[in-house]
């Protein structure tokens, strides 16, 4: 996990956005130049650029669609998306949408991704309806892989019921992903978990890494 | 009870409806309800049942028209825009008594509007969806679980009813995510719609779907049939929810997404002293109106909190008879209303009353 470039991808609702975030924010400890790549071609709502204002803070870039959170409904990508994977001193974090549609936006950037060299990370939610299981989730890396043109190289279990979420249902999800990752030979990375509900010192296969939730700002409905 | 699982709305409510029953849908793409025909597209072959994305919305109720009146249950969805485009179909499947599920998932309008939010379509679903004389049952859910559950019953009453019924839902809904516990399947027997043109196997006369008579006076008896299905419906059918609604002075009415913002205001006004309850239409056609006549007396205002510009206030001032006055709290076009704006003018009709 010491690539220029780190892309999160996996099906929808697996928690890319969040962990992406979170992951700048820890990247930014330690780099100067760090920035946030939105490549979400298909999530209308809930998208990186919801947290600008936290990213402007910390001085991370983002560089997002031009028409992200607008009414203008169309998947076009800024040109400042392939100068990322040129500039050398940059500390890129990719937020891919969901699902293999999703990650049609990414295999344009395949060639210039392998040649900054890069980690390509599962998102693993074991509550997710549909890929719960190692075979499902399975099946979502393989279209993935075929439409971005790029391989993945580890596995995040990101497991959680939103606010429901207990030790016990992050640790389940840990054992699955372990199984998916020795299943396609991949490394069990790490574990994400809000806060709040910590199982650092339970965790048997990956390393903890706690993070922060970002909320759509304005929608007081939880 | 099932495990609970992770799942954005309108994947809950494409599971939900196959797991009603429904094997039949048809649909065309619109943000914010997109997901519900993809979601449709990559189960509905594994469960043996059938998916198309139509060549357009009006193309999609068609052919829910057609599957309805062979007995399946099928289902549609859209958003607003793409619902006018198929009021046409929805007042032919009234027209012939076919029982369907139409999902819409409500974005700012009018026109192409946008893409956000909104819950405009209010007076659409419980007046003008199109021409004739005929309602359909209109749903509200405020949660993904809700939803799931609701879809049942929008399939059950649409086929006792043999009308079509709507879940109006709005993109916060459609695109959240939330845990739920999903449904146990159900099995629908097709021998329970002896109406249905499935075929007659040599052993029964013709079964005739159709929406045109050539008597008038034919035409009215069937009308006058459906009102008195519509009655029963009003008697029967309307629900709403309480909150904190037994000593309230002031009562918020607001259903799907404003009804949770409007639920943080409640809360917040009871803090500073200020006698407020509310009451959530789930089913906005019937408009529960005997909960709101039954306040009434012990009320001394009403607040419509709503992500449309009043739509709802007449149906509240009818139920109550103009008894006290209806205050609206709303922001629309695709802007989420919030609590402290709710809670502002709490604070306003509370100084006005006392």
């Amino acid at each position: 996990m010491n690539k220029r470039i780190t892309i999160f991808a996996g099906h929808y609702g697996s928690g890319k956005t969040n962990l992406a975030l979170n992951y700048a924010f820890h990247l930014r400890k330690k780099h100067e130049n760090v920035v946030v790549c939105d490549l979400d071609i298909v999530n209308p709502y809930f998208r990186t650029k919801d947290s600008v204002r936290e990213l402007e803070e910390a001085e991370i870039r983002l560089i997002s669609p031009k028409y992200a959170n607008t009414n203008v409904d169309i998947p076009s990508l800024p040109a400042e998306v392939a100068w990322v994977f040129r500039d050398e001193r940059m500390q890129v974090v990719i937020d891919v949408g969901g699902d293999d549609s999703g990650a049609v936006a990414l295999g344009q950037y395949a060639d210039d991704i392998k040649t900054s060299g890069y980690d390509m990370l599962l998102v693993f939610n074991k509550r997710r309806y549909l890929t719960s299981s190692s075979e499902e989730a399975s099946e979502i890396l393989r279209d993935i892989e075929k439409i971005s043109h790029l391989r993945f190289t580890g596995v995040v279990n990101n497991t959680n019921l939103a606010k429901e979420t207990t030790r016990e249902i992050v640790l389940e999800g840990e054992a699955t992903a372990k199984e998916l990752s020795d299943h396609l030979s991949l490394s069990l990375l790490f574990t994400s978990f809000e806060e709040s509900v910590d199982v650092s010192e339970a965790l048997r296969y990956s390393k903890p890494f706690p993070i922060k939730i970002f909320r759509k700002p304005g929608w007081y409905i939880f | 009870m099932q495990e609970k699982v992770l799942m954005k709305g309108n994947e809950a409510l494409a599971e939900a409806a196959i797991r009603a029953g429904c094997r039949c849908f048809f649909g065309y793409p619109i943000t914010p309800q997109t997901e519900i025909a993809a979601y449709m597209a990559k189960r509905m072959p594994k469960v043996g049942g059938a998916y198309l994305q139509a060549e357009s919305e009006i193309a999609a109720i068609n052919m829910v028209y057609g599957a309805a009146a062979s007995g399946a249950r099928a289902m549609t969805s859209s958003s607003s825009p793409g619902i006018s485009l198929k009021a046409e179909g929805i007042s032919y499947l009234a027209g012939s008594d076919l029982p369907a599920v139409i999902i819409n998932i409500v974005r700012g309008g009018p026109g192409l509007g946008g893409i956000q939010p909104a819950q405009s379509d209010y007076n659409q679903v419980t007046r003008g969806l199109a021409h004739g004389d005929f309602h359909v049952i209109a749903f509200a859910p405020n949660s993904i679980q809700e939803m799931c559950d609701l879809i049942f019953d929008a399939f059950d009453l649409a086929d006792t009813y043999r009308m079509p019924a709507m879940i109006l839902g709005d993109g916060m809904l459609g695109q959240m995510m939330e845990p739920v516990a999903l449904p146990e399947p159900h099995e629908v027997s097709a021998s329970a719609k002896p109406w249905a043109a499935n075929g007659t196997k040599g052993a029964r006369e013709h079964n005739i779907i159709n929406s045109l008579y050539i008597e008038a006076s034919e035409l009215e008896d069937k009308v006058l049939a459906r009102y008195e299905r519509y009655r029963v419906i009003e008697e029967k059918e309307a629900r709403h929810e309480e909150f904190m609604l037994d000593d309230a002075e002031i009562v918020v009415v607001a259903y799907g997404a404003s009804s949770r913002i409007s639920r943080n205001a409640v809360v917040a006004a009871r803090e500073k002293g200020i006698k407020v309850g509310m009451i959530r239409p789930i089913t906005l056609w019937p408009f529960p109106k005997k909960a709101l006549a039954d306040k009434a007396p012990s009320a001394k205002a009403f607040l419509s909190v709503e992500l449309s510009m009043g739509q709802m206030v007449d149906d509240i001032r009818l139920a109550i008879s103009c008894s006290k006055p209806v205050y609206l709290a709303s922001r629309t076009g695709g802007v989420i209303i919030t609590p402290d704006e709710i809670l502002a003018k709490l604070v306003e009709i509370d100084g006005g009353i006392k």
